[in-house]
C-alpha cells in the first residue's frame, strides 16, 4: 500500500512534467496539424537555459556554501528559460514551418524532423555531449508521511506544473488570444473572416507552447539531477505519446495524457521491472491507436452541411 | 467617404491555372442591395473570397469601401469594414454561441459596443437570445445561420456579403432570414448578396448580376431581370409561350 502510494505520488510528478510537454505538441497540432518534432528540443534547451542561468546567478557559490538558492532567483531562473524557449520557438515556427505551411502535409513533417535533428548536434556542439549535473536550484527536503517518502522537489514540480496549466487555461478561456486559438483550431478561414492575424496567433502558440516546454525542462532538470542534448528525444516522445493519449488538439487531453503516462511509467518500474519503464509508453500508443484513435478525450469532429 | 461601397473590375480568379472567374466587373453602391445570382460552380463563392482576399486574384481590381485590396492579408480587408457570412455558415462548432458572437466582435471590443450588437442580434433572432451557452456545433441548419449573421453584425461591418443564406433551409426560414437580410439593409449597411433562389434574390436587391461561366451575363434592375425572358426561363423556371 505505501509502495502503491508511493509510486503514485511519483507518478505525477513525472506525469505533469509530461503534460507540461504535451500541451505544446497538442496546441500546434490542433492549429496547424502539424507534428512539431522538434518541440523535444525546445524542452531540451529550456533545461540547459534554466542551467546557464541559475550559474550566471552565482548558484555554485550557494551549492558550495551549502545554501538554499533564493526562491525569487529560481523564478529567474524559470521566467528566462521560458522567455528564451518562447523566443527559440518563434524563430522555428518562423525560419522552418512558414515557408512550407502550405506545401503537401508531408514536407512540414520532415521540416520537423530535420530542424529536430539540427537542434541535437547543435546542442551536443554548444553544451557539449556529456551529461550535466543539474544545479540545486531547490535543495533537497524529505517529508515521511506513514512511510510514504514525498520530497519538497516533488511537490514543488506537482504545484509549479499545476499553476501553469491553470495559467494556460485561463489564457486560453478568458483572452482575446486565447479565444482566437480556439477559433483557428476549428476553422483557421473562418478565423481570418473574424479580422483575426492568424499569423500572429500562430506564433503566439508556438510561443506559449515553448514556454510550458522549457519550465518542464527544468523541472525535468530538478526531478532527474542530470540533463543531456538528447534528452529531448525520449522525454519528446513520451509527451508526444501522451497528447496522443489524452486526444491530440484537445488541452486538458494533453493534461490526463501526461499524467496517465507519467503513473504508468512509474507503476511499471515499481511493479514489473525499471527496464519496462519506457516500453510502457509505447505499448500504450499501440493500444490507443488500435482501440481509441482520437483519444481519450478527443472529439471526433463531426460538421452540419 | 464617398463612392461605391464595392467595386470590381475585369477581376479573375484561377485555381492552379483555372480560371473559375474570367472577367467580372461590378459595382454596389452604399445602401443598396444587389444579388448575385448564378448556377452552381458559376463562380459566385469565388468572388466574395476575392474581395475579402481569401483567394487571391489573379487579374483586375478589388476595390472595398474606396481601397485596393490586392495583397493585403485577409482581417486587414476585413479591418476595412466589410463582412463575409461564408457559404455554409463556417461557425466554430467548437464554441458557444456567445463565444462565436464575441468572436465576430474581434476587431469591436469596446464592451459597449458588445453589449449593442448582441442586444441587436437578439432582436434580429430571438432564438439565438435563448441558445447562448448551447454549443454553436448543435445548433440546427437556420439557427446555424442566423448566428453567421448575427456574428458578422457585431464587427459593425458597412458591408456584408452574403453566400447562399438560403441553402438548405425550409421555407419559412428562408423567408425569417430575408426579411432579417431587408432590416439589416434599412439600418444603413451595404450587402451583397449571392443566391441560388432567384425569386428572392430579385426580390430584396434594387439590382443584380447573372454569373454564368465566371462571366457577367446580363445585369439591371431586379424588376427589369424579373420580366427578361431569358431569366424567367433559365432561372425562375417558368415556362415561356411561345
Ligand atoms: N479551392 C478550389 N480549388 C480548385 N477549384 C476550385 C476551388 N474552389 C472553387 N473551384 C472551382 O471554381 C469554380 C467556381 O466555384 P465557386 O465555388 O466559386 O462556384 P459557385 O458559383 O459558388 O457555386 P455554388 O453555387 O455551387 O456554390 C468551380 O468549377 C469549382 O470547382
Ligand atoms: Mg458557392
Amino acid at each position: 500500500m505505501t509502495q502503491l502510494l508511493q509510486q503514485i505520488i511519483n507518478g505525477l510528478s513525472l506525469g505533469s512534467i509530461y503534460a507540461l510537454i504535451a500541451l505544446g505538441y497538442t496546441m500546434v497540432y490542433g492549429i496547424l496539424k502539424l507534428i512539431n518534432f522538434a518541440h523535444g528540443e525546445v524542452f531540451m534547451v529550456g533545461a540547459y537555459t534554466g542551467y546557464y542561468s541559475a550559474g550566471a546567478l552565482g548558484i555554485s557559490a550557494y551549492e558550495a556554501q551549502h545554501r538554499d538558492f533564493p526562491v525569487y532567483l529560481g523564478l529567474i531562473v524559470l521566467v528566462t528559460a521560458m522567455a528564451t524557449a518562447a523566443l527559440l520557438g518563434v524563430l522555428i515556427e518562423l525560419l522552418a514551418y512558414r515557408p512550407v505551411r502550405n506545401a503537401p502535409r508531408l514536407t512540414p513533417l520532415i521540416t520537423a524532423i530535420g530542424v529536430s535533428l539540427f537542434l541535437q548536434n547543435a546542442g551536443m556542439l554548444l553544451f557539449s555531449p556529456n551529461p550535466q549535473r543539474y544545479p540545486a536550484i531547490l535543495s533537497e527536503v524529505r517529508f515521511e508521511f506513514f512511510g510514504v517518502i514525498v520530497t519538497n522537489i516533488k511537490l514543488t514540480i506537482f504545484v509549479v506544473a499545476l499553476c501553469l496549466m491553470l495559467g494556460l487555461h485561463l489564457f486560453v478561456q478568458k483572452t482575446w488570444t486565447g479565444r482566437a486559438m480556439r477559433a483557428l483550431s476549428f476553422n483557421i478561414d473562418a478565423a481570418k473572416l473574424m479580422g483575426i492575424d492568424t499569423d500572429n496567433v500562430i506564433r503566439s502558440t508556438f510561443a506559449v507552447g515553448s514556454a510550458l516546454a522549457a519550465a518542464g525542462g527544468i523541472l525535468f532538470g530538478l526531478d532527474q539531477i542530470t540533463i543531456n542534448p538528447l534528452m529531448g528525444v525520449l522525454t519528446g516522445l513520451k509527451a508526444f505519446v501522451a497528447a496522443v493519449l489524452g486526444g491530440i488538439g484537445s488541452i486538458p487531453g494533453a493534461v490526463v495524457g501526461g499524467l496517465l503516462i507519467g503513473l504508468a511509467e512509474q507503476l511499471t518500474a515499481g511493479y514489473l521491472s525499471a527496464e519496462y519503464r519506457d516500453a510502457i509508453t509505447f505499448v500504450i500508443l499501440i493500444l490507443i491507436l488500435l482501440l481509441k484513435p482520437e483519444g481519450l478525450l478527443g472529439v471526433v469532429r463531426v460538421e452540419k452541411v | 467617404m464617398s463612392g461605391p461601397a464595392l467595386e470590381l473590375s475585369s477581376l479573375r480568379v484561377s485555381y492552379g491555372g483555372i480560371a473559375a472567374v474570367k472577367d467580372v466587373s461590378l459595382s454596389v453602391q452604399r445602401g443598396e442591395i444587389v444579388s448575385l445570382i448564378g448556377a452552381n460552380g458559376a463562380g459566385k463563392s469565388s468572388v466574395l473570397k476575392a474581395i475579402v482576399q481569401l483567394v487571391p486574384h489573379a487579374a483586375g481590381s478589388v476595390r472595398v469601401l474606396g481601397k485596393d485590396v490586392r495583397g493585403l492579408a485577409s482581417h486587414r480587408v476585413v479591418e476595412l469594414g466589410v463582412a463575409l457570412v461564408p457559404e455554409g455558415r463556417a461557425i466554430f462548432g467548437n464554441l458557444s454561441v456567445r463565444e462565436n458572437l464575441l468572436l465576430g466582435a474581434f476587431l469591436n471590443r469596446d464592451a459597449a459596443a458588445i453589449e449593442r450588437n448582441r442586444a441587436r442580434s437578439v432582436q434580429l433572432f430571438p432564438r439565438l437570445g435563448e441558445r447562448m451557452d448551447q454549443n454553436a456545433g448543435t445548433l440546427s441548419g437556420g439557427e446555424q445561420q442566423m448566428l453567421a449573421i448575427a456574428r458578422a453584425l457585431m464587427a459593425d461591418p458597412k458591408l456584408i456579403l452574403l453566400d447562399e443564406p438560403s441553402l438548405g433551409l425550409a421555407p419559412n426560414l428562408v423567408t425569417q432570414i430575408f426579411e432579417s437580410i431587408v432590416e439589416i439593409a434599412q439600418s444603413g449597411i451595404t450587402i451583397l448578396l449571392v443566391e441560388q433562389n432567384t425569386r428572392l434574390a430579385l426580390q430584396v436587391a434594387q439590382r443584380a448580376y447573372v454569373l454564368v461561366t465566371g462571366e457577367v451575363a446580363l445585369s439591371g434592375e431586379s424588376a427589369e431581370l424579373r420580366d427578361d425572358p431569358r431569366i424567367r426561363e433559365a432561372y425562375l423556371g417558368e415556362a415561356i409561350e411561345a
